[in-house]
């Protein structure tokens, strides 16, 4: 017979567990609710620029060719993985690390893999495994901002339009709902040309040319591409970690009802086996 | 006409204007009633807007697009 004092201080251990998780999902719920309103907010923005990049890009020729259009056969090949930099939010990380592993050994493995990591799970694991990591930014999420995305965004472009990596791609969790994500895996650069789409395109004055205005629009939607992947992932990051602690909160409870059923069973067998000895022995002296 | 400012992190202007001055890349100008569509590329600087009350707003930008169609503008700012 478990000690009854044991299993009360088990059960109490299991209450205070399941008053932390149940505080985390809070949190991540209200957290969750910021980091959505950043994506429904961000999408009337990036939705224009296709949209305008689109209608531009329709009435240029084809034949231009464009830095960040160029296709090489692919040798290098960057990585840009986005995690979380806390855990405790189910597979969510182990995910993003699994795809992009079997990505290196299976889809890309004739290529040299480099690696940039946003999110301080997949740096910790990608550096203590050996790949090649190129550079990592982890502060990125005290806050994230247009500006910090950018910088990040740039360094990329830059080496790619430096030749240095021939392909680069990136893996991110996408916020379906708050219980479901989908892993992504996106070619980055080289940036496809959108699909043509039936659009009515005005007579519109440029200024300055079309093409001037093409290369600054590309860059500026690589950015935000990037700025959706990382808002994506936030929000997803939210998500996971509320899911998770929702199973968490539910399991403690079902362990504290056994728990409690247990002790009380304890509690009662012990007060029957009193009983019996306090009659066995009244019976023993009046008999 | 109807002006709209959309950043990437929220929308920053939205309402009826009478003028509104940009700076292009190229030079400022500025873009009044039923003007033609036009795409243009802006640089570093403020946005001058008059709106429909008379009253003057500044927007500081690093740089954007702006699209005007049927007296419809929409600025994509950094």
């Amino acid at each position: 017979m478990a000690n009854l004092k044991e299993i009360r201080n088990r059960i109490s251990s299991v209450e205070s567990t399941m008053q932390i998780t149940s505080a985390m999902k809070m949190v991540s719920a209200a957290k969750l609710k910021k980091a959505q309103d950043a994506i429904i907010q961000l999408r009337p923005y990036a939705n224009k620029l296709t949209e305008i990049l689109v209608n531009i890009s329709e009435s240029l020729d084809n034949s231009e060719e464009n830095l960040f259009s160029t296709k090489r056969e692919v040798k290098n090949i960057l990585f840009v993985t986005v995690t979380s930099n806390r855990g405790l939010c189910g597979g969510f990380n182990s995910n993003i690390i699994k795809r992009t592993i079997s990505l290196i050994t299976e889809d890309y493995k004739n290529c040299n893999s480099s690696i940039i990591s946003i999110g301080k799970k997949s740096s910790e694991y990608f550096s203590k495994n050996d790949f090649n990591v190129v550079s990592t930014h982890d502060d990125l999420y005290n806050e994230i901002t247009f500006e910090g995305v950018s910088k990040i965004a740039e360094g990329i472009m830059n080496v790619f339009t430096d030749a240095k990596y021939d392909k680069v791609i990136l893996v991110y969790n996408q916020f379906k709902n708050a219980a479901t994500q989908i892993i992504m895996n996106e070619n980055y650069l080289p940036v496809e040309t959108p699909e043509n789409q039936t659009t009515i395109i005005g007579d519109y004055i440029f200024e300055p040319s079309k093409e001037e205005i093409v290369q600054e629009l590309i860059p500026k939607s690589l950015k935000t591409q990037l700025f959706k992947a990382i808002l994506d992932s936030y929000a997803s990051e939210h998500g996971a970690r509320m899911t998770a602690m929702h199973k968490a909160t539910d399991n403690a409870n079902d362990l504290k009802d056994d728990l409690t059923l247990f002790y009380n069973k304890a509690r009662q067998a012990a007060i029957t086996s009193e009983i019996l000895e306090i009659v066995g022995g009244a019976e023993a002296l009046n008999g | 006409m109807i002006l709209e400012i959309i950043t990437p992190e929220k929308k920053a202007f939205e309402g009826e204007v009478v003028s509104v001055k940009f700076p292009g890349i190229s030079g400022g100008f500025e873009i009044l009633n039923n003007h033609a569509p036009i795409i243009s590329a802006l640089s570093k600087g403020d946005i001058r807007i008059i709106t429909a009350d008379n009253k003057t707003e500044n927007f500081g930008i690093n740089g954007g697009v702006i699209e005007m169609q049927q007296n419809k503008i929409i600025v994509l700012a950094d």
